[in-house]
């Protein structure tokens, strides 16, 4: 390789590291954390290290070994970083709720006498071996009682896998749910994407920049306000409730908010640009000569339209279709606004761990649940539209 | 040629290096509340005075609550709120996780002058604040009285809309099915008490609309969407004193809390931001609050300088107290997570 060559690719590698660095901190490096966080559980083994080591010939059934209870009092007088501490509380009432309470109990007894603690006189929950069980438990670095758990499972305590009680958690049938809600959001933008980007490039002029703009304007304006909009709409006292009353077309007002009749139309609304540019872009590039060209060879027009136009304008279909869905299983504040309990979607569930109960880690398994399935559904979204292309 | 390379390589970076880089000029001091008519309140009687007291600025932000904002702001580290108001929940937690500072109480009026709530080693009590029912008197002239009422479709026809998630929705339920307000938390306690909230919640579940912001339930009830609806009791006062409604609190079955503020870790204007929660506590300008919104205040002096107009509407009434239920703090904390979840799944049956 001359020197020449060598320089000219060291030029381009230059010209590309701003966006390889970019996509690795913002792209790479937030999902792997994301990741990480949902499996990694180095809190326990941080706070309680004595514990960890005394906990080790414990088989978590019997009662626990005297050395371990003293340990654990020993790592909770050496703690002082107040912060790993609370992390470490945070931690083990996730797993076994009453831990909140109890430790802020044990800590302050642990620091205020010396020599062995009776723990059982401070609070009896520590006659219970399910608070130590869940104690040595924490002091793994890596878990998979996130991800058990985003998929309503979790440990029993013997170790094995066992579903969660169905009145305890609900993560499957929202994720599924989410996915439904994506699908149904989907095929309704296609059904009326495709009419009006075929309806928008068949026409010229003001009129073409007219529809165009229709679709476009919304594109501008904030999701919120877009939202807020369908609300007032939508509402028992609103707009389209009162004009059928009004009209004498029905009697008492259609339910049409809080309710997923509700979500998918305000979803609809809001994610129809994504669907009609990719189909317009496509369309306009079809030679204009196409349907001409099959009406002289005798078709009537709906099937050079089913034969010609509507195959040659799925790409776009497909594209737009891809980024519709993808856009729909995140949706979080449409729902939240317009829908009822039972149409919130997967998101919902996400923010409430990270911002409610700041537990990243459940956070994270169920994000990564999320993308798994959302790359599984891409996968064999991908096998299905190359084969349709074959087949043309 | 080379050099060229290497311009535009260091270019590339430093442009990356420069979007990373974190503001230098120093921030003002930020003070962050709920939102709504309680914080353009906020903003005439502490805010703008306490701007033009000390010559400088003061940026004031919303929000709607969750220890894990806060924790993620400190954990970050350079966080850029400093004085924010909390719910006793997020008090108790981020005080037990090292997310406040510890409040100098010698920079503040006399401790004995608070009540016993407001006075904590994180936090300084900014209001009393009440969830009561709330119903349009012009609508239903002879309305609910308790939580029995509320769940009577039968008796007062409608919709019904309550906060979304388990804290003051179990309680509730339990004081509907007719146990006393100061045995809830006994109740509940039990997992038998937690079923028999759920199995209440059952018989409403298909007529409640849920609210997650405060401003919804008033919405709601404006629009006639629902007919009843629990909601912040300062609130409701505030859209009757402004918008010129008859909405009606119904005290017996409400559930009272404090509000405190608290100082954000190693926040930049920390010492600003105690100064500014001083401010904030003197009695004569917790006084005001009143007049705007009706939430009742943590320093006993300021109650006594409160209009004899406005005492009726404050949670802190002794006849508004009297079958109220103060908020469990500790069972919250405890709690939280696990019934959360078990909302969650009961919202999505």
């Amino acid at each position: 390789m001359s020197e020449a060559t060598a320089r000219t690719r060291l030029g381009a590698l230059g010209l590309v590291a701003p966006l390889v660095l970019f996509l690795a901190l913002f792209f790479a490096w937030p999902l792997v954390s994301v990741l990480k966080e949902s499996v990694s559980d180095p809190v326990g083994l941080r706070a309680f290290p004595a514990t960890a080591e005394a906990a080790l010939g414990w088989d978590r059934q019997s009662e626990p070994p005297i050395a371990m209870k003293q340990a654990f009092v020993e790592d909770l007088r050496a703690i002082d970083d107040q912060q790993l501490l609370g992390d470490a509380v945070r931690r083990l009432n996730s797993a076994q709720n009453g831990f909140r309470t109890l430790m802020s109990k044990t800590v302050r007894a642990a620091q205020e006498q010396s020599g062995p603690l009776d723990l059982v006189a401070v609070d009896k929950r520590w006659a219970d071996v399910r608070f130590w069980r869940a104690v040595a438990n924490s002091t793994y670095p890596y878990t998979d009682r996130n991800l058990l758990a985003a998929l309503d499972y979790q440990r029993d305590a013997a170790g094995k896998v066992v579903a969660l009680p169905a009145e305890a958690s609900a993560n499957t049938a929202i994720l599924i749910r989410t996915l439904w809600i994506g699908a149904v959001v989907t095929i309704a933008c296609a059904l009326i994407g495709l009419p009006y980007a075929m309806l928008a490039a068949s026409l010229t002029g003001w009129k073409r920049q007219l529809l165009l703009g229709a679709v476009l304007l919304p594109l501008w304006t904030s999701l919120l306000v877009r939202t807020a909009a369908w609300f007032i709409l939508l509402q028992e006292k609103g707009l389209i409730n009162d004009t059928l009353i009004g009209l004498g077309l029905i009697d008492g007002p259609l339910p049409l908010i809080f309710n997923r009749l509700g979500v998918v139309i305000a979803m609809t609304h809001v994610l129809l640009p994504f669907m009609v540019l990719p189909i317009y872009s496509v369309l306009l590039a079809i030679p204009k000569n196409l349907m001409p060209a099959a009406a002289s060879l005798g078709a009537p027009p709906w099937r050079a339209f089913l034969r010609v136009l509507l195959p040659l304008s799925l790409r776009g279909v497909v594209s737009g279709s891809l980024l519709v869905f993808m856009t729909a299983i995140g949706y979080y504040i449409t729902p939240a606004l317009i829908g009822g309990a039972q149409d919130q979607m997967i998101s919902s569930v996400i923010a409430f761990y990270a911002l409610g109960s700041a537990n990243w880690g459940m956070a994270g398994a169920l994000g990564a649940i999320l993308l798994v399935a959302t790359l599984a559904l891409y996968a064999v979204y991908g096998r299905l539209s190359s084969d349709r292309a074959g087949s043309l | 040629m080379r050099k060229r390379v290497g311009i535009l390589t260091m270019g590339g970076l430093l442009a990356v290096g420069l979007g990373m880089a974190m503001p230098a000029a120093a921030r003002d001091l930020t003070v962050v509340s709920w939102g709504g008519n309680y914080q353009d309140a906020q903003r005439e009687i502490f805010f703008k005075p306490y701007a033009e007291k000390t010559g400088k600025p003061l940026l004031d932000e919303s929000w709607d609550g969750g220890i894990g904002v806060l924790q993620a702001k400190v954990k970050a580290g350079n966080p850029n709120w400093d004085a924010v108001q909390v719910e006793v929940e997020e008090l108790a937690l981020g005080c037990a996780d090292g997310l406040y500072e510890t409040i100098d109480w010698s920079k503040l009026p006399d401790k004995g002058k608070f009540i016993p709530t407001a006075v904590g080693d994180c936090g300084v009590g900014a209001i009393v604040w009440s969830t009561a029912i709330a119903y349009d008197s012009d609508k239903i002239a002879d309305g609910p009285k308790s939580w029995a009422d509320f769940w009577d479709v039968q008796k007062f026809p409608g919709k019904r809309s309550l906060r979304k998630g388990p804290k003051y929705t179990l309680e509730f339920a339990l004081m509907a099915d007719g146990v006393a307000p100061a045995e809830v938390y006994d109740v509940l306690a039990t997992p038998e008490g937690v079923d028999r909230a759920f199995k209440k919640l059952d018989e409403l579940k298909a007529n409640i609309v849920w609210w997650e912001s405060g401003a919804q339930p008033l919405q709601f009830l404006a629009s006639g969407e629902v007919a009843m609806a629990s909601a912040y009791n300062g609130r409701i006062t505030g859209i009757n004193r402004t918008e010129n409604r008859h909405f009606k609190v119904v005290w017996p079955g409400s559930i009272y809390a404090v509000d405190s503020w608290v100082i954000l870790k190693d926040a930049e204007n920390k010492d600003a931001a105690l100064d500014f929660i001083a401010f904030a506590s003197q009695p004569e300008n917790q006084a005001k609050l009143p007049g705007y919104v009706a939430y009742g205040l943590t320093n006993t002096d300021a109650a006594g300088l409160v209009p004899a107009e406005f005492k009726a509407d404050l949670p802190t009434e002794p006849a508004n107290m009297e079958q109220a239920l103060s908020l469990d703090v500790d069972f919250w904390i405890d709690n939280s997570e696990a019934l959360t979840q078990r909302f969650n799944a009961w919202l999505a049956q």
